[in-house]
């Protein structure tokens, strides 16, 4: 039995199904992330677990405990919130030991295992200190160092960065990642954010409308994505998707694969541009975007947009003639209903 | 930037209006230290030898510490019960709502609409029925029960500001309802706590329609008391300024120690 088990797990707002018969197995240590779309129901699923929303069919089970009726301070699970949620009237100290003093831990083991979080995280300083008083970096910090405390089973983030801004949503990343390599925790983190799920996670679970499309290793999805949407879904920028009959030519390279009514997918760095009158196809330029390490370009193809994306600098622009180049190794075939095509 | 005529405009008007809102509580602390005779003198003279004799008369003639005990005890008990009611109730919409708690608020907003006049004859006998005229309680009950919706919506938009997922983290970190109530609810709820207690002290303290219809001698509050110096032979205005002046003195001293608080309550909501 695994660690943590989500079995047949649905949620039911009336007539809606809002989690449809969710099955995951979790291992212990493992770092686990729930990506998809806005309204895909991810936070729904966090909150079910954390006992924040009631669950209409399936049980959760941890360490060989089932916990689905359990409330949500005896599942021994500590969530860090997107919004902080941090006690504004109380100190970082206070706000760090609020659920070890609700346990009647002793003052003396409250100190020690705050004082311990607080120099993992780097709070030190700021330990008197109010939440208004602090940077938004460093309430995410302490919303981290009050789970960290409890040393429960289980770490849920729900959306932790999206508050953050670019720069801070990176370094912060990073300091998380570092924090699950020495903690070593069972955690599951929940972002709409393709770039997080992919850099953090052990395992990515992509979710779309209620229901699993594919559970995998963050490479794993990219390279073998079980469906369009996890295709387009995962990678940025997103898989050029060509339906089969916008460029005949192209979908004759798949040697007879594709379906009359599917589409073909390349990721865009699987387009190579090629001078006017090479290639398989020609097209336009519509947009160059330099990156500084990659360039991004945008053509027009009878129709058809595509984009390539490229290491080397270009000195093309708007309205430039090119030639397109796919390469067939890392073609991906998707049917009529989304789903891939197996040999 | 408002030009300086502008801002000098808008100070000028704002005095004005001050003045004119002044005005009555002025002349009543004036005619309070007036002869009879002053106090009804055409044109009004501004400037007179003040007398403590209407203050005297006052004392004399009713039991003015008897008055203002029973007008205490009533705003007190009727708040602080209102408070125990209100603040439940106000929790429970804040944070569990459903479709129908807009409508429910609304309701309980309607009654405050409600001339108080028209629910005198019922009151009135449930009271006579129940053993309670000119009894300290039947205010209480009275006065909690019309203060009420005004509490529960203050509080209402109070707790609204209170995010709903830090009580969540206090239920992740092992709270139970007391506990979140105790260490969250209460100390981020305190200010909304105190205007609303506030506001509905003041209320009850200048309550006189019900004061005057349900109670008399025994339970009379400082507004019986005041309605007491219209008499057959006319108005006793010297008279009738200075019990006026000895009931609002004290409310009168307790707002302008809590304005802060008291216009934050009146404001809660206005800006979001």
């Amino acid at each position: 039995m695994a660690f943590f088990e989500l079995q047949g797990v649905e949620k039911h707002f009336g007539p809606v199904r809002a989690i449809t018969g969710i099955d995951l197995a979790v291992e212990k240590g493992e770092f686990v992330v729930f990506v998809g779309p806005s309204g895909c129901g991810k936070s729904t699923l966090l909150r079910m677990i954390a006992g924040l929303e009631t669950i209409d069919v399936g049980r959760f089970q941890l360490d060989g405990r089932d916990i689905t009726r359990m409330p949500s301070a005896k599942r021994d699970l500590a969530m860090v919130f997107q919004s902080y949620a941090l006690y504004p009237h109380m100190s970082v100290f206070d706000n760090m030991s609020f659920a070890l003093k609700l346990a009647g831990v002793g003052l003396d083991t409250i100190r020690q295992k705050v004082e311990r979080a607080a120099q993992i995280l780097n709070l030190g300083p700021y330990l008197q200190r109010t939440p208004r008083e602090l940077s938004g970096g460093q309430r995410q910090r302490v919303a981290i160092g009050r789970a960290i405390v409890r040393a429960p089973k289980v770490f849920l983030f729900d959306e932790p960065l999206s508050n953050l801004d670019a720069a801070l949503r990176g370094q912060t990343r990073v300091e998380i990642h570092n924090l699950h390599r020495q903690l070593g925790a069972t955690t599951i983190y929940v972002t709409h954010d393709q770039v997080e799920a992919m850099t953090l996670a052990d395992r990515v679970v992509v979710l779309r409308d209620g229901a699993v499309e594919q559970v995998g290793a963050p490479l794993a999805l990219y390279d073998q994505p079980a469906n369009q949407f996890v295709a387009q879904f995962i990678g940025q920028p997103s898989m050029n998707i060509l339906p089969a009959g916008a460029l005949p030519v192209l979908s004759a390279l798949c040697g007879g694969r594709l379906p009359r009514d599917g589409a073909l997918g390349v990721r865009p760095e699987g387009v190579r541009i090629v001078p006017a009158g090479l290639g398989q196809v020609q097209a336009t330029v519509s947009l160059v975007e330099a990156l500084g390490a990659d360039t991004l370009i945008y053509v027009d193809a009878a129709g058809t947009s595509l984009v390539a994306r490229q290491s080397e600098r270009t000195t093309l622009r708007r309205g430039d003639a090119v030639g397109i180049e796919l390469n067939p190794a890392v073609l991906h075939l998707f049917n009529h209903d989304g789903r891939v095509v197996t040999a | 930037m408002h030009p300086r005529w502008m801002l000098a405009l808008r100070t000028v008007a704002a005095w004005f209006f001050t003045l004119l809102l002044f005005f009555p509580l002025g002349w009543l602390a004036l005619t309070a230290f007036k002869t009879e005779l002053q106090a009804i003198e055409v044109p009004p003279h501004w400037l007179f030898t003040p007398t403590l004799e209407n203050f005297v008369e006052v004392q004399r003639r009713s039991d003015v510490l008897l008055f203002a005990q029973n007008s205490l005890i009533t705003s007190v008990v009727s708040t602080v019960l209102g408070l125990m009611i209100a603040a439940p109730a106000a929790y429970s919409m804040a944070f569990f709502r459903t479709r129908h708690t807009r409508d429910l608020l609304m309701w309980m907003l309607s009654t405050k609409m409600m001339p108080a006049v028209g629910a005198l004859v019922p009151v009135y006998v449930l009271a006579q029925t129940a053993g309670l005229l000119d009894s300290l309680t039947a205010l209480i009950i009275v006065f909690t029960l019309s203060n009420l919706p005004i509490m529960v919506w203050m509080l209402y938009s109070s707790l609204r500001d209170i995010p709903g997922e830090i009580l969540e983290a206090a239920r992740m970190d092992g709270a139970t309802l007391w506990t979140e109530c105790r260490h969250v609810v209460m100390p981020l709820a305190l200010g909304g706590l105190a205007s609303t207690g506030l506001l509905c002290l003041v209320l009850s303290w200048n309550e006189a329609f019900w004061s005057l219809n349900l109670s008399s001698a025994r339970s009379g509050t400082l507004a019986t008391m005041i309605a007491s110096y219209s008499s057959p032979e006319g108005l006793f205005w010297a008279k009738l300024s200075a019990a006026s002046l000895v009931a609002i003195a004290p409310i009168v001293a307790f707002g302008w120690f809590s304005q802060k608080q008291l216009v934050q309550g009146l404001t809660f909501g206005a800006v979001k």
